[in-house]
């Protein structure tokens, strides 16, 4: 049994697992009981389970442990802070920009990290940042998302 | 048994609060006089989970509990899947008892601790609480008692009282007051459902009619949110299925030793044609789920794709006359022109995004000691516990079923049949097991598809261009449906596990005796003449034959948002436009000619006015010198004949040398009674004409009948709308009618969205094409079928 140490949301983990390429989600929802990062295809092809590595989106369901060993791991969870909600989940949030919510650490971390990089990026760029990857949504809410979305690249959330 | 219901009735009051165990510690009696005296010593003794499983949906207090501390717990059969329909009951509780939101707590759909309203589907929800014997009434029968209540402490009447946040003061001193937790004292109100009670006027809602915020978009939005995937009971292991590689195939032989030395492996499990492994994680068990082995037989000869329909039509079919007047065939001969036109629908899936997910806790085997505790998403807990009992011979009061929220799931998915297989798992390793299927399972042999449709229809026209006649006929599919206590086999994993299903029987229809809809099967423009009167329809059309054949389908099948109402609407609404392009007619107009129900024209008229309808006949077919053609197309429909009226206007740009459609703008106007929440409606709405148009432009399953596979495995082969493609512009007209009663309002968006896009492509280049989905490969095909006429 291999130990991976990771920063997960802030704290430090040792994850245990016998095979190195156990995919990084299960371990997270097994061993620090995330639930942010969501099971949807286990093939990278729809977002459900995406969680930012050293800032940078990742599909954890086809993320092998062994090769974020040392990482610092952020899920939808712990983008928020005591104070409350990140600004983009505060967006999310007044523009009711979801209906079952199971993808949205799809377009919110990729969303973000977009933005976070092209401050002031308009609806037409954040919508190509968000097709340069396979995401889904499968309640439709994309019109509504792009709207949290525009308002976080924007300053404001609401 | 004891220990069980002792471990539950501690989960319940911590889900309630302490409210309901105070209530039910509470021998006192109403004071009101209404309660039958003899009942407190049992009232007093009974569990929060009821032992024999019944919740008696005529009493007050299976409804609603007051506690002392004002706070207010409401108990519903009807389950939260991200539509908003939780936000709506606690507006509704709020409302009728003149209360504020933030006091409301809502559980529901558990067994034993909620009514028993079947389940939770077809847009039936408003009508079910708002509608006799739901929660409305019995939140209004509790006003009334607290309200009398009320006037025996102010020695007044009670049209003398008047009641805000919860403190009822008489109307002549407001200074006067008392609470509701101070009229019942912690006492429950023994009180049967009166259907006489009056609900306030929804032209006086503060409440209801408002965009309240749902309560747990934040908890969504920020992670926390436990879904059923997130429940985690303890010393519980990890299932996976094996299915059969190829449609029908059955076990021949399982070779358990192929995997019982593998990491963490615990158990593989065999019955009939159900096989899985257990394993102490979920990593472990998909590996020996992958390393099983298992030799199949062959499977079963599945139809050619491509001549689907004709296959369809060379079945025995059990067959259903929804109208028939008797002279359509007459009428057709006589007609100053004719049309006719067959329409295509394929099967489609749900394609949720959660991989279906359940968690069962099965002591003690099967038997009449057994127990069983499910965490499923399903759609009706209690059908899912009179059907797991069969499946797991336990009696039904033996098993508890917990609604707990996956991602939507647009009908009957896989939420039923993955809770079978964590039930049967769990059941034969004694322990609680959590099954998650892969993306394979849930789209291969997992859900029930929606079903194919070829729908077949001729009409005739006056020499004033009005429809004379009318004649529609279609073949459809079916296999299985929502699983029940008699054939748990109607879904895929009872299936194999050995358990009875129904198939159709084939049957000739005989003329119908009284009106229906029968899933929009009747348009829009027919009046539903019955025994020789007009008897129900929103059209001018007397004459009209309206045919269904339904034959065995190959694959499970089920509802899925709209269930053949989209495939019939998709069928009607292109084929009057048809009609209207033949004559020359605007498509409006030539609508609006037939139509006579106000409220069906009135949401055509809102779209129109609201898209800036350009009124003109189609098509436009523009040949520009470069760029792509455009057209705008509209439908519209009356959902299920009684239930929520809209309209569609979408518009679309067509590249002629490619056949790929480009949807720009969709515009829609819904009315559905009054309003209980404005945005949520318009979210629902939004979504829905979204999701149809994915469905209308890209999703269709497929297989390969050589090998007997199905081929849409994974989102690749099952493509569907997704982020980066343009997303049209929206815009949806909400119509407030606060004279009729609520209807539903869920799939009035997607059963619009493959008949208005079809008109528009027809606008753009004046080519029909009649088999969905508009793939440019279909688009293309039209194309050159028409050039070669």
């Amino acid at each position: 049994m291999a130990v991976y140490k990771m920063t997960v949301n802030g704290v430090s983990v040792n994850l245990t697992a016998d095979d190195p390429n156990t995919p990084l989600l299960y371990l997270l929802q097994e061993q620090v009981q995330t639930s942010g990062p969501k099971f949807g295809c286990g093939l990278g092809q729809c977002g459900a389970c995406t969680v930012l590595a050293n800032g940078q989106p990742i599909r954890s369901c086809i993320t092998n442990v062994v090769d974020v060993a040392g990482a610092t791991i952020t899920t939808l969870e712990g983008l928020a802070t005591p104070a409350g909600p990140h600004p983009v989940q505060q967006a999310f949030i007044s523009q009711q920009a979801m209906q079952c919510g199971y993808c949205v650490s799809g377009p919110i971390l990729y969303g973000k990290t977009f933005i976070d990089a092209n401050p002031g990026a308009t609806r037409e760029q954040i919508l190509n940042a968000l097709g340069k990857t396979p995401l889904l949504c499968r309640c439709h809410a994309h019109n509504r998302m792009l709207d949290a979305l525009v308002l976080y690249s924007q300053g404001k959330t609401q | 048994m004891s220990e069980f219901r002792e471990f539950e009735k501690a989960e319940i009051n911590a889900a309630a609060g302490a409210s309901r165990r105070d209530f039910f510690k509470s021998a006192g009696m109403m004071v009101v006089g209404f309660a039958a005296t003899g009942e407190a010593a049992k009232l007093a003794a009974q569990s929060p989970v009821n032992p024999t499983g019944l919740v008696d949906a005529t009493k007050v207090d299976s409804w609603v509990s007051i506690a002392a501390d004002e706070s207010v717990t409401i108990y519903s059969g009807k389950c939260e899947f991200g539509q908003g329909f939780a936000t709506v009951q606690m507006q509704l509780a709020a409302e009728e008892l003149s209360i504020p939101m933030n006091r409301v707590k809502l559980i529901f759909c558990d067994t034993g601790v909620t009514p028993d309203q079947g389940v939770t589907s077809g847009s039936q929800s408003h009508i079910a609480e708002f509608g006799p014997g739901g929660l409305r009434q019995a939140l209004d029968t509790a006003r009334d008692a607290l309200l009398q209540l009320a006037s025996e402490w102010f020695d007044t009447t009670p049209d003398a009282l008047t009641v805000k946040d919860g403190v009822v003061s008489p109307k002549s001193d407001p200074t006067q007051q008392i609470t509701y937790g101070q009229l019942l004292e912690g006492q429950r109100f023994s009180l049967v459902l009166n259907s006489q009670t009056k609900p306030k006027d929804p032209k006086t809602y503060t409440i209801l009619g408002t965009s309240v915020p749902r309560p747990e978009i934040p908890a969504k939005a920020t992670g926390t949110f436990r879904y059923i995937q997130n429940v985690r009971v303890p010393g519980m292991l990890h299932g996976r299925v094996v299915r059969p590689p190829v449609v029908g195939a059955k076990v021949m032989s399982v070779d358990k030793g192929s995997v019982m030395g593998m990491p963490g492996v615990v158990q593989v499990v065999v019955k009939n044609n159900f096989v899985g492994v257990v394993a102490d994680t979920q990593w472990h068990a998909i590996q020996a789920a992958g390393s099983l082995q298992v030799q199949w037989s062959d499977g079963d000869t599945l139809p050619d794709q491509a001549t689907l329909a004709s296959w369809m039509q060379t079945l025995p079919s059990a067959d259903s006359l929804t109208l028939e007047s008797g002279d359509t065939d007459a009428n057709l001969a006589k007609a100053t022109r004719t049309f006719s036109a067959q329409y295509l629908h394929p099967y489609q899936m749900h394609g949720a995004m959660a991989a279906s997910c359940a968690v069962a806790d099965v002591r003690g085997g099967s038997g009449p000691n057994a127990l069983a505790k499910i965490w499923s998403a399903t759609q009706g807990v209690y059908p899912q516990r009179d059907s797991v009992a069969v499946v797991l011979g336990i009696p039904k009061e033996n098993i508890r079923v917990i609604f707990t929220e996956s991602s939507g799931c647009y009908g009957l998915n896989g939420n039923d049949s993955v809770s079978y297989d964590a039930a049967l798992l769990s059941q034969a390793v004694g322990k609680p097991v959590r099954v998650q299927w892969s993306r394979k399972d849930e789209h291969v042999q997992g859900e029930s598809y929606g079903a194919a449709y070829a729908i077949s229809l001729k009409a005739g026209v006056d020499a004033g261009g009005q429809i004379s006649t009318w004649a529609y006929e279609a073949w459809t599919v079916s296999k299985g449906n929502r699983p029940n206590a008699t054939t748990p086999g109607n879904i895929l994993s009872g299936n194999l596990a050995g358990l009875p299903a129904p198939v159709p029987t084939p049957a000739k229809a005989t003329p119908p005796t009284a009106f229906s809809n029968n899933n929009n099967s009747v348009a829009n423009y027919l009046s539903g003449v019955v025994a020789g009167k007009p008897a129900g329809g929103t059209g001018t059309v007397n004459s009209a034959r309206v045919l269904t054949h339904t034959v065995a389908s190959p694959f499970f099948t089920g509802p899925l948002r709209s269930p053949a109402r989209l495939q019939n609407t998709f069928a009607n609404e292109c084929f009057l436009d048809e009609i209207a392009a033949g004559l020359g007619m605007d498509p409006v107009d030539y609508r609006l000619r037939h139509l006579t129900d106000p409220r069906l024209i009135a949401v055509v008229q809102a779209a129109a006015k609201a898209a800036q309808w350009d009124t003109r006949p189609s098509p436009k077919d523009e040949h520009l010198p470069f760029g792509n053609p455009t057209g705008r197309g509209i439908a519209c429909v009356l959902y299920e004949g009684n239930n929520g009226y809209s309209a569609l206007v979408a518009t679309v740009e067509v590249n002629r040398a490619t056949g790929q459609v480009f949807v720009k703008r969709l515009t829609s106007a819904v009315e559905s009674g009054p309003v209980s929440n404005p945005d949520g409606m318009v979210n629902q709405t939004e979504g829905g004409i979204l999701q149809g148009m994915s469905r209308a432009l890209f999703e269709q399953v497929k297989w390969n009948a050589k090998t007997g596979s199905i081929t849409s495995f994974d989102w690749n082969t099952y493509p569907v709308f997704q982020w980066g493609m343009p997303v049209p512009v929206m815009k949806t007209v909400v119509i407030n009618n606060p004279n009729v009663s609520q209807t539903g309002a869920g799939e009035l968006g997607i059963t619009l969205s493959a008949a208005a896009i079809g008109n528009a492509i027809f606008d753009a280049i004046g080519v029909r094409v009649r088999q969905l989905p508009y793939t440019p490969a279909n688009v293309l095909a039209a194309m050159a079928a028409s050039t070669g006429r």
